[in-house]
């Protein structure tokens, strides 16, 4: 589809941040009105900067230092209810403790944006790095969108207000990317110098339906059989139109401000007999490893996951349609399953009921923050075209990387 | 007399015809026949008027007033879950004081906010909140309705559950005798946070209760009103006793009718001759299985609480039982 809008004027400044603080210029640069956030690792530095810009007056906005992550989430969509643009940020055992107001945020249609800097979950416990939070939270009916620089943390922040609150989505929004890994390194982003251009994009809609005495409603009301299930089907056309959404958005971003991301990125698919996947900030680290290797002719490529809800199936088997063997990293356990990755699951189901599909291995790594590098990539790469070779793809998950376990 | 006492000394209503007449509280909701909560609310709504929003926790109200596609309430109305309507109601409140400021809700309207849970979700589940809420001073009023068990799932025992009362997990047996522990006193708890405004009321003083929400709503700052609610389901009475039992209820010194308004402490419903606890345990059928013994033994625990709370105040304004 065509885009018309003019590329906005901004004049961006250049800014050493980290993926956390990378959200904490967009909620300003948003002018949310509400934040209601609990102190969790690694997610505190987003919540910390905004603090700043409010205390600095760089932000008119109000924070509620509420009790519990229970009580944050409640209170960011209570705000919501009540007409203002609110968000929230958590990870991890937080993440966890919201899980019953991720639905009920869902199910009241309530446009509220939730930045998660992902962390393993307890027990043990575990401060660092992998996507078992986010993954839990696969049915909660939020569109889930995962960045995997700080700049496209930025960019998501900003492009997560526009879907919410876009008439015929009205759902929540996360916006993941890796702790740690992310959440506390730095990369030069740009932010624009003044936020006019970021609200002409995401402009603020105080008219939508919301707690008013002049007009009063009942929302989160006791519904029986007879009704329920259309609520919730609302929810399912709702997702499917957010795909569209999600990818226009993107598009629009890419036509005012110049970047812009899809809902999955590829690198050399269309040459590739091997593509590995990946999500967030592991993909720089794969396309690290792959470059001189594809250099070298090696014909392996790579695919990112950005829009993970709604899944953009089309997109994906676009672009892994003409590859032998897919690879796909996930760094999330679904224990019990033989197939252990959410995202190796989703992807085998999208590809289920064609004739001509690619085999798929699914690759479990990174969990607890277990290191990824170039090299463990390369090996990945081997031993993808080593199963290639032998015609069939393992039927279960491999757990790459954790003691004792060798695969031949 | 300092001026704030002397607010405190204000009487809104001070006859029954003065109460508002506008109903904003609909006829045909769902509660039992003779369930005193939709008394409380429609008595509430009347003192609050129609620029309020109303949070409302998990619970009997809920479940009974808002049956998709109708509702009782004629003023914006959410729920969204069993422990969090401490945290909605600040949610609600900040985002009106934010837009306020920003012009895009008129600053001089005054819109209340109020919380109405039950004891389940203000006692137990919802109690973090609750204190989350009342520590971070938001300009909410919290109303709790109290019938002493978890009614709507089906009479289960609460923080609130009184001594030796029946509940369906605090069956009366050989070895149980009902429930173990008196009620946890939770409008001291809350007065412990230094909020400007505590009270407790009954239906049975409809103006009492109705200043006390007035009083409640026109104090800056988060307000807690106890309310006691007899349950003709839960507490086993025939449903035209429900306002005989709240009276009964302060008549005997069951429940006292007092309020804290910044820091002063006073009864509001004196009780110069009280009644025998048996009077209002008798009428209920979650007591029917205590001995004489063991109503002399939450006489006794009634005795050290009238004696305590007349101390709190400084005079007798509860009295001796007097048969």
């Amino acid at each position: 589809m065509a885009v018309t809008v003019q590329e906005a004027k901004v004049t961006w400044k250049r800014l050493p941040l980290s993926s956390n603080y990378a959200v904490a210029y967009a909620v300003k640069d948003l002018d949310v009105d509400v934040i209601a956030a609990y102190p969790i690792t690694p997610q505190t530095t987003v919540v910390e900067k905004i603090a700043e810009f409010i205390a600095n007056g760089e932000l008119n906005a109000e924070m509620i230092h509420v009790e519990s992550e229970h009580s944050a989430l409640s209170a960011t969509i209570a705000a919501s209810a009540a007409g203002a643009r609110a968000f929230t940020a958590t990870a991890s055992q937080g993440l966890e403790l919201m899980h019953e107001i991720l639905h009920i945020a869902s199910g009241l249609r309530l446009p509220v944006v939730m930045s998660i800097a992902t962390r393993a979950l307890s027990a043990p416990i575990s401060i660092w790095n992998d996507y078992s939070d986010l993954m839990n939270t696969r049915d909660t009916s939020w569109i889930t969108l995962i960045a995997s620089s700080a700049q496209e943390v930025y960019d998501s922040i900003v492009q997560a207000y526009r879907i919410a609150e876009d008439p015929e989505v009205m759902l929540p929004v996360m916006v993941a990317y890796d702790g740690y890994l992310m959440s506390h390194t730095y990369e030069p982003v740009l932010v624009p110098e003044d936020n006019k251009p970021i609200l002409d994009y995401a402009p603020k809609n105080y008219n939508r339906i919301k707690l008013d005495p002049e007009r009063p409603i009942t929302m989160g009301t006791l519904t029986g059989p007879e009704w329920y299930y259309e609520f919730k089907y609302q929810q399912v056309v709702a997702m499917k139109k957010a795909l569209e959404k999600a990818r226009k958005a993107d598009e629009e971003f890419k036509a005012r401000f110049g970047r812009g991301y899809g809902l999955i990125e590829t690198f050399n698919v269309e040459d590739a007999d091997v593509v590995i996947v990946a999500y967030g900030g592991l993909y720089g680290t794969v396309i690290e490893a792959l470059e001189p290797l594809v250099e070298k002719g090696v014909k392996v490529g790579a695919m990112r996951l950005r829009l993970w809800r709604p899944f953009p199936v089309e997109d994906v088997k676009k672009a892994l349609g003409n590859a032998k063997l897919v690879t796909v990293i996930d760094k999330a356990i679904s224990y019990g399953a033989r197939i252990a990755g959410p995202v190796a699951l989703e992807i085998m189901s999208s590809f289920y009921q064609d004739e001509a599909k690619p085999m798929i291995m699914s690759i479990i790594a990174g969990i607890g923050q277990r290191r990824i590098t170039e090299d463990t990539i390369r090996e990945i790469v081997d031993y993808s075209f080593k199963v290639l070779d032998r015609g069939r793809a393992p039927e279960e998950s491999l757990y790459w990387g954790v003691r004792g376990v060798k695969y031949e | 007399m300092s001026s704030q006492a002397q607010k405190k000394k204000k009487r809104y209503f001070k006859l029954i015809n003065q109460i508002p007449r506008q109903e904003l509280f609909s006829p045909g909701h769902g509660l039992c026949a003779g369930c005193t909560a939709g008394t409380i609310v429609r008595h509430l709504l009347k003192a609050a008027g129609p620029n309020t929003i109303v949070v409302n926790a998990t619970g009997c109200v809920e479940v009974s007033t808002t049956t998709y596609p109708y509702t009782s309430w004629k003023v914006p109305w959410l729920h969204l879950a069993f422990e969090n309507a401490a945290a909605a109601a600040s949610g609600v409140e900040t985002a009106i004081k934010v837009l306020q400021r920003k012009g895009v809700i008129d600053p001089n309207k005054k819109i209340n906010v109020v919380v109405l849970g039950g004891d389940g979700g203000t006692y137990d589940i919802g109690f973090q909140a609750l204190s989350g809420m009342l520590e971070r001073g938001h300009n909410v009023m919290y109303v709790l309705y109290d019938n002493e068990a978890y009614m709507n799932t089906g009479i289960q025992r609460s923080g609130s559950t009184p001594l030796f009362a029946w509940t369906t997990t605090t069956p009366a047996g050989k070895v149980w005798r009902g429930e173990r522990r008196p009620k946890k006193p939770i409008a001291e708890i809350v007065a412990a946070h230094r909020v400007p405004y505590v009270a407790t009321t009954n239906p049975a003083y409809p103006l009492d209760m109705l200043n006390k929400f007035k009083r409640g709503l026109e104090v800056e700052g988060p307000t807690f009103i106890h309310v006691l609610q007899p349950c003709p389901t839960g507490w086993r009475f025939d449903p035209r006793y429900g306002i005989k039992i709240a009276r009964l209820a302060t008549e005997t010194g069951m429940w006292v009718n007092w309020e804290l308004d910044h820091g002063e402490f006073d009864v509001t419903v004196p009780v110069p001759r009280r009644k025998h606890v048996k009077h209002y345990l008798r009428m209920q059928g979650r007591f029917k299985h205590l001995t004489d013994e063991e109503i002399e033994e939450i006489q006794k625990w009634v005795d050290q609480e009238v004696e305590r709370i007349n101390k709190m105040v400084g005079r007798q304004v509860i009295g001796p039982v007097e048969e």
